[in-house]
């Protein structure tokens, strides 16, 4: 009788494997969730033009997650991120936020481009000092020590195309990316920056080699909280 | 992508009763919960979801009710007024009376003809004491102070005259006459379908005149956008006829089921509106919808194919490595998908039916389904315009209507090009 039960239980279990193997199972989790976004913020399979596409692993969750609020509710605009992002909640936002702040992923190389000795003494010396007599802070003193942001709220600029770089500062000036719905600090800044100057500065925060953290929560310096009021306005802890 | 079953346009809703009239029997499945004044700005509230109100009265970002959305249509940008109680520029100085006009008789209280881009075509069906219940949530919100821009018309459709025949011709002041021969349910759905969620505003076809087919539900390319509202009738659409109750219902709260996920313009009114619709009534709804799926049987498709040229198979061989290569991951060798998560696409009604636009834009611009409670965290189609020239787009979405045996035309690259600029806001 014991052995009944052994051959029946073991033909049932292989009634289950065989079952099972026949259907695809689809991973529960946020990496294949999330598909739509990494095929185009994702180290592989690049192609051509994706140099455009800024990495988002390992940037502050506050920062990312207020981006997407910005692209779903038109305070930034780009319409292919507004499409995917329509119909979703804040709640899902933030855990797709989480997500890829928490990515830890290898740097891309510094980017091979030209850059002449007095780019790199003018962006130097924005990065690091800025320009008090026009009102231009150093990039630092909001991005961070090591310019990778400063946790929760602001990104950081290393491991960025000088191609996507640019983009944004031409954004910021013409008033079209629309961060926040005040009028903006890095807005301020970038019309106060000259063409040559934020030329400068792509160049620079593209070649450098990455390396170092976002910053922690709290150094960011109260006047420029204040400065930039806006960018925490959006209440990521209330979720 | 996707296959809708019900698309676009917003439940409606409901009624109690019509004025001076006795009170149908249709009217009164909704669960209060009580208190006297309460009790009506409560009913209006769930109105104003079902009508989805506010999908429209509200700009992307903007406070609730306040307006400003642009609606392209053929005829001119409408930009949506405020309805917010503000007495300026919302509708604080309107009557109880003023709004009834509006939402009846299309007419604004200064007596002015509205545009139809305003759905009282629809709303003329839904009861006084529903539009009351309306106005009074209305009333109870806070007043917004938002002056939006005036609408841009075309011409000749500014031409006041127009309009004036327009409505002698299609519009007609009217209520909803339940039919005696069908169950509560099946009117209360009806009534819900052909007022407050005036479906077919998307779902009917317009004439050269924007005016709809009443109540045929028998699809359109959508005004202005690139998205085809299905036929709610065909069988080769969007028909529920063959469906399961449950199975409509289900779409139409949660925006997904085992073989259908709605995309496009009916994800959003499902978010907006439709998972908030009670249960009673989506299922009256889905009981309407089955029933006028019913109705109108298509011909059979038993129409024989020609063979494909070489030329032909060789495209849809290319189009079949794309999808190997960038779509078979999620959608499977098979083409069936994976049930509640990505969808099947083989046999897909929304795949194979005539106007290939909704696939062509699933394809292009990807999405999420809406997040709702029934599923609050999908999985996503990435925008292949994103990594695809238009050929190959052209391809892929011409494969996959003739792979797994579907049977629809071929797509090509023009095609592509005209559906680029739908899906605008």
């Amino acid at each position: 009788m014991k052995y009944f039960y052994l051959i029946i239980s073991f033909f049932i279990s292989n009634l289950v494997n065989a079952s099972g193997s026949l259907s695809v199972t689809v991973p529960d989790t946020m990496e294949e969730r999330v598909k739509a976004c990494t095929i185009c913020h994702s180290n592989k399979d690049r192609v051509g033009r994706d140099a455009y596409y800024p990495r988002i692993a390992g940037k502050p969750a506050g920062y990312l997650f207020n981006q997407m609020r910005n692209f779903r509710d038109g305070r930034r605009y780009y319409q292919p991120m507004a499409i995917l992002l329509e119909n979703m909640s804040d709640e899902y936002i933030l855990e797709i936020a989480r997500y890829f702040s928490s990515l830890q992923l290898p740097y891309p190389p510094p980017e091979n481009i030209g850059i002449r000795p007095e780019e790199i003494k003018l962006a130097d010396l924005l990065i690091h000092l800025g320009d008090p007599g026009r009102d231009i802070p150093a990039c630092k003193s909001c991005h961070g020590e090591a310019l990778m942001g400063i946790k929760p709220f602001v990104p950081g600029l290393l491991g960025l195309s000088h191609a996507y770089i640019s983009a944004q500062f031409g954004s910021w000036r013409n008033g079209g990316l629309m961060r926040g719905q005040n009028s903006n600090c890095m807005s301020e800044i970038a019309k106060r920056l000259t063409d040559e100057e934020t030329n400068a500065i792509a160049k620079w925060l593209a070649i450098q080699t990455v390396s170092g953290e976002p910053s922690l929560p709290g150094t960011l310096a109260p006047e420029f909280s204040h400065r930039c009021s806006n960018i925490d306005s959006e209440n990521i802890h209330s979720k | 992508m996707q296959k809708h079953i019900v698309s676009a346009g917003s439940l409606v809703i409901v009624l109690f009763a019509l004025i001076s009239a006795p009170v149908p029997v249709y009217a009164e499945s909704i669960q209060l919960i009580p208190t006297a004044s309460d009790q009506n700005k409560s009913l209006g509230e769930y109105l104003s979801r079902v009508g989805n109100c506010m999908g429209c009265h509200t700009a992307k970002g903007g406070v609730s009710f306040s307006g400003g959305k642009k609606m392209y249509t053929s005829f001119g940008v409408f930009i949506t007024p405020n309805i917010t109680p503000d007495r300026k520029t919302g509708i604080g100085h309107w009557s109880k009376e003023d709004f009834w006009g509006a939402l009846h008789r299309g007419e604004s209280p200064d007596g002015r003809m509205l545009y139809p881009s305003f759905p009282y075509t629809e709303y003329t069906k839904v009861t006084r004491k529903d539009t009351d219940a309306i106005f009074d949530y209305l009333m109870s919100l806070e007043p917004v102070s938002k002056d939006n821009p005036s609408d841009k018309i075309f011409f000749p459709y500014n031409l006041k005259p127009l309009l004036y025949f327009w409505r002698k011709l299609y519009f007609k002041e009217g209520v909803f006459n339940p039919d005696n021969s069908k169950s509560k349910e099946w009117n209360r759905g009806a009534y819900l379908v052909q007022g407050l969620g005036h479906c077919s505003a998307c779902h009917s076809s317009r004439n050269f005149l924007g005016a709809s087919q009443e109540e045929k539900f028998i699809g359109k390319k959508m005004t202005g956008v690139s998205w085809y509202a299905p036929s709610l009738t065909s069988r080769l659409e969007a028909g529920s006829g063959e469906l399961e109750i449950n199975e409509i219902t289900e779409l139409l709260t949660s925006g997904i089921t085992r073989n259908a996920v709605a995309s496009g313009h009916m994800a959003t009114v499902i978010r907006q509106s439709l998972q908030f619709v009670l249960p009673e009534d989506i299922r009256a709804i889905a009981i309407y919808l089955k029933s006028i799926g019913k109705e109108n049987s298509d011909v059979a498709s038993a129409e024989s194919f020609p063979v494909l040229s070489k030329n032909i198979r060789s495209r849809l061989a290319q189009g079949g490595k794309l999808y190997t290569k960038y779509c078979e991951d999620c959608h499977q060798s098979s083409g069936r998908g994976i049930p509640g998560i990505y969808p099947s696409l083989a046999g897909s009604r929304s795949v194979t039916m005539a106007s290939p636009l909704n696939t062509i834009l699933s394809v292009m611009k990807g999405g999420f389904p809406p997040n709702t409670t029934g599923n609050p965290r999908p999985y996503g189609m990435p925008p292949f315009q994103q990594i695809f020239h238009d050929e190959e787009m052209a391809l892929v979405v011409s494969y996959i209507r003739n792979a797994w045996g579907n049977h629809s035309s071929l797509v090509t690259e023009i095609d592509i090009e005209r559906s680029r600029n739908g899906g605008r806001d």
